[in-house]
């Protein structure tokens, strides 16, 4: 359904130039929901938008690579043809429903508008639909709240506005950039489960960008996890979370909280800091924070291989043999 | 049995919005009657989301505002009733670390400053020389470089401005910390790293904190006792294990049912409970009830 | 240093670079004109009265802008009179600056009554025509350099405490001016530490726009002549003298016009560039 390959963005700040996407490369199958897990400066948001068309252009700068979608390259296509996939095709969620929501229009409007546009309804037609939309995510009284503005409606509310007007052209593919991360637990948790029944009933593949390793194991089928612009680790998130091979994956595991902490016990952290993207070191970026890190890890990326004796698919970037290393530890 | 380092009795504190054209404006009770007790050393952990009142009552306990009712009483002295003047000895004793590394610093003022400025205000540390020494020893204490010192705010990352803010916020030596949010602004790497700061500097300074947070996970792992608020009171109250295990207030067990599990074959089979806060009020009457150990939950007159 | 030349001739920086330009000319020549060997801008010379500019492709003559209608050589006057319009209007500038900045810090933190009372004090300035004002003043105190700072700095503080006021209010909640509350540091350091150091870029941008304003003023003041007093040269009172004589000697007035004209121009291009570029990491979210 989608199939990247090669992708690169480059940013420039202060006259100072960094590559956020290093030759990025993978695909989604039709009906599969892909996570990507990552933290500021993994790349995780701006390749999204690079897709998208939506990078800003400068300082963001899209260096190469190809993006296919149905048969599309996304990267070449002129800015009308990306319009009409955006809201049609391909539905976009994204983190701050305030700041996505014209607060002057009302919300009635704002669904109707991609169906007018993308699927040629009348305004009628569109309101009409816009009532059943409300209702299927599960906002009460649809009808009444489609001439209100986005300041009535609490901001739950307002990200499953958001999701209706996603979701409003039945797209074939949605990109979910950290929708739940402005939201409360008990929202979130109730997005969550309004995103899944969704994807069950339209058929959906997904993109779900996050840094919560939790909401990834629930919504996921399969986990990518990414740093510095490069995919550390990817896999069904069974077998990953199951067995991690990256250390990244590995650290961001342990360092969640289980239950009660023992007397005197500490988190298991990750040493050091996020990775600066215009400073960043030759070879393998997470080598610095990394104690299982190898010689090699230093000099040279280490490229994204099958781990042998784990499902197909999962795949990791590591010169070192996490399992072995962890045995070998203390 | 010790008595409280800290006594919250009765906190009230309401916001009266701006009156719309025809009179009237809206009153929204922040904190509506929340009491609590942290005992020396302990961490007490004030969960809640969004608009519940938690970070309004850290700014009420740190005299960042004036409640409109009830006592905030610290080692037996009543806070509220105090003067600006008489209340500053106890800034010395009680101290806030905020959740926004980039808003919580002064981007004008070298870091080094900063985290000195407690102890010029306070006159201690003499000489310029003393002063420096002792920022030295409080940035090698939240695992800074001291040659930092000089640097401003920008050229830091988000885990290490948080590390300043701690580092001014232990300068005085304090035996009580209010830690607003202090994880949720960072990255996932980074967050254990400045838990376990906090875990150091209990271990080695005796510090009491009340770690006001929404991530649970987090709360239980790190608190000793928990209280949980919505919409301005505290609905259920108790030891961190036995809120957690037996839950019984409905908005607990919501609560505790949407937090998401690192864990595919957990999280796939989970039932969230529907909880809408929105809609909820509180029964008349409604007062914390001691069901055991502690555990206090919110309960109706009637029952 | 590598980043503000790069800042300034990137984009629209061209144009910063010019006002930059243009204003360190202004400045040397009204800090090395009177080393030029220029006539004194005060001696009459009835003989050579309303000369025409000698400047050409030829050379420079004695009086390359010409004379006025008192035989004084414009050029000499045009320079000796920028160093009075630029003592005046940088001196009216930080006085205004300083007490508009002042008055906006204690508006902003303190609130309440203090607040609403210099707030208004400031709508009912706003509300008395600028000139008026002047001209009250100045009558009341009566015409000196002295007393034309004072009425330029009235005009000017009122500018200062709004924008002021209005940083301060955003920066007052900001958490590190809640933490310097909460390790219990006084009002005074709170304000001068932590809030005016973070309220001084808008506060230099207000400035350098107001230096335009105020220049601009100066020289109406001075061209309805109560400004600037004979025999000090200045540019407004040139304007108005060279009036009477546009048809005939239009250098009179010409000179001294474009003078002013560029100064405004390059302060204003400072301005708006300063506004664009002010160091953005320091920037007040």
């Amino acid at each position: 359904m989608l199939e990247i390959s090669d992708l690169a963005v480059g940013f420039s700040r202060e006259g100072r130039f960094a590559r956020v996407i290093h030759d990025l490369s993978y695909s989604v199958e039709r009906g599969e929901t892909l996570g990507i897990v990552g933290e500021s400066g993994s790349g995780k948001s701006v390749h999204a938008l690079a897709l998208l068309g939506l990078l800003p252009q400068p300082p963001g700068k899209v260096l190469g690579g190809r993006a296919l979608f149905e048969g599309e390259d996304l990267l070449a296509l002129p800015e009308s043809r990306l319009r009409d996939l955006r809201g049609g095709r391909i539905g976009v969620v994204f983190q701050d429903p305030m700041t996505a929501l014209n607060p002057v229009l009302t919300i009635g409007r704002q669904i109707a508008e991609p169906l007018i546009r993308h699927k040629g309804l009348s305004m009628r037609q569109a309101l009409d639909r816009a009532a059943e939309l409300l209702d299927l995510v599960g906002i009460r009284d649809a009808r009444r709240r489609l001439p209100q503005f986005p300041h009535e409606f609490s901001g739950g509310m307002r990200q499953r506005v958001m999701i209706a007007i996603a979701i409003s052209c039945e797209p074939a593919l949605l990109i979910a950039d950290e929708p739940t991360t402005a939201l409360d637990v008990t929202v979130q948790g109730q997005i969550l489960d309004l995103m899944a029944g969704l994807r069950e009933r339209l058929g959906m593949t997904m993109i779900w960008i996050t840094h919560d390793m939790g909401v990834v194991a629930g919504i996921a089928d399969t986990i990518q996890v990414m740093y510095a612009g490069r995919i550390m680790e990817r896999g069904p998130v069974e077998a990953v979370f199951a067995s991690p091979r990256s250390a990244y994956t590995w650290g961001l595991l342990q360092s969640l909280p289980h239950g009660a902490h023992p007397p005197g016990g500490r988190l298991r952290q990750i040493p050091g800091q996020p990775p600066d993207m215009f400073n960043l070191p030759p070879g393998d970026p997470f080598a610095p924070r990394n104690p299982f890190a190898t010689e090699r890890c230093f000099k040279e990326a280490p490229p994204l291989r099958q781990v042998p004796g784990s499902v197909p698919g999962h795949v990791v970037a590591a010169w070192y043999d996490l399992p072995a290393a962890l045995q070998a530890a203390p | 049995m010790t008595e409280p380092l800290l006594r919250v009795e009765d906190l009230r504190r309401t916001y009266r919005g701006r009156a719309g054209l025809f009179g009237g404006g809206l009153v929204t009770r922040a904190v509506n009657g929340v009491s609590f007790d942290v005992m020396p050393g302990e961490t007490l952990g004030l969960v809640g989301e969004s608009g519940s009142g938690k970070s309004t009552t850290g700014r009420l306990v740190m005299g960042l505002e004036e409640p409109d009712d009830g006592r905030v009483v610290f080692d037996g002295t009543d806070l509220t009733a105090l003067s600006s003047a008489r209340r500053k000895p106890f800034r010395r004793r009680m101290q806030i670390v905020f959740q926004d590394p980039y808003a919580a610093l002064n981007p004008r003022m070298r870091v080094g400053d900063f985290v000195a400025e407690p102890l010029v205000v306070h006159g201690i540390a003499g000489s310029a020389a003393e002063r420096r020494e002792a920022v030295a020893g409080l940035f090698r204490t939240v695992g800074l470089d001291p040659a930092f010192m000089q640097r401003f705010p920008h050229e830091f990352s988000g885990g290490q401005r948080q590390r300043i803010g701690i580092a001014r916020a232990i300068a005085l030596r304090p035996q009580f910390l209010v830690a607003d949010e202090p994880i949720t602004a960072l990255d996932v790497s980074i967050q254990a790293q400045i838990v376990n700061l906090f875990q150091d500097l209990q271990e080695s300074m005796g510090l009491a904190l009340l770690f006001i947070a929404h991530d649970l996970s987090m709360v239980r792992y790190l608190c000793t006792r928990v209280a949980v608020m919505l919409k301005g009171r505290i609905v259920e109250t108790g030891p961190t294990a036995a809120v957690f295990q037996d839950a019984r207030h409905p908005y607990t067990q919501a609560l505790l049912s949407a937090v998401p599990i690192p864990d595919p074959l957990r999280e796939r089979g989970r039932r969230r409970l529907p909880f809408d806060a929105g809609a909820f009020d509180f029964p008349p009457g409604a007062a914390l009830r001691d069901i055991g150990g502690g555990h206090l939950v919110l309960e109706g007159a009637s029952r | 240093m590598r980043t503000f030349l790069g800042a300034l001739t990137r984009g629209s920086g061209w144009l910063g670079l010019i006002g930059i330009l243009l204003i360190t000319l202004l400045l040397l020549f009204a800090a090395f004109g009177p080393l030029l060997d220029l006539p004194d801008p005060t001696r009459t010379n009835l003989r050579a009265r309303m000369a025409a500019p000698t400047i050409s492709l030829f050379g420079v003559g004695p009086h390359p802008l010409g004379t006025d209608q008192l035989g004084r050589d414009i050029l000499s006057r045009i320079v000796f009179g920028s160093r009075v319009t630029l003592a005046v209007a940088g001196a009216a500038v930080i006085l205004g600056g300083i007490v508009g900045t002042l008055l906006g810090l204690v508006a902003g933190y303190f609130g309440g009554f203090l607040d609403r009372l210099l707030m208004r004090l400031a709508d009912i300035q706003l509300a008395v025509p600028l000139m008026l004002l002047a001209l009250m003043v100045i009558a009341a105190l009566g015409p000196s350099l002295q007393n034309l700072v004072i009425v330029l700095a009235l005009v000017s503080w009122v500018r200062y405490a709004r924008i002021v006021r209005g940083q301060v209010l955003a920066v007052r909640e900001r958490e590190f001016v809640q933490s310097a509350r909460a390790i219990g540091a006084s009002a005074p350091r709170i304000i001068l530490r932590h809030i005016l150091p973070n309220v001084l870029t808008p506060a230099v941008v207000v400035a350098t726009l107001e230096l335009a304003r105020v220049i601009v003023l100066e020289a109406g003041l001075s061209f309805l002549g109560l400004g600037v007093q004979p025999p000090f040269p200045s540019w407004g009172r040139m304007l108005a003298e060279g009036r009477t004589y546009i048809a005939s000697a239009w250098w009179i007035i010409t000179f001294p016009g474009i003078a002013l004209m560029l100064t405004v121009l390059a302060v204003n291009l400072l301005g708006d560039w300063l506004r664009d570029h002010l160091d953005p990491r320091l920037k007040v979210r």
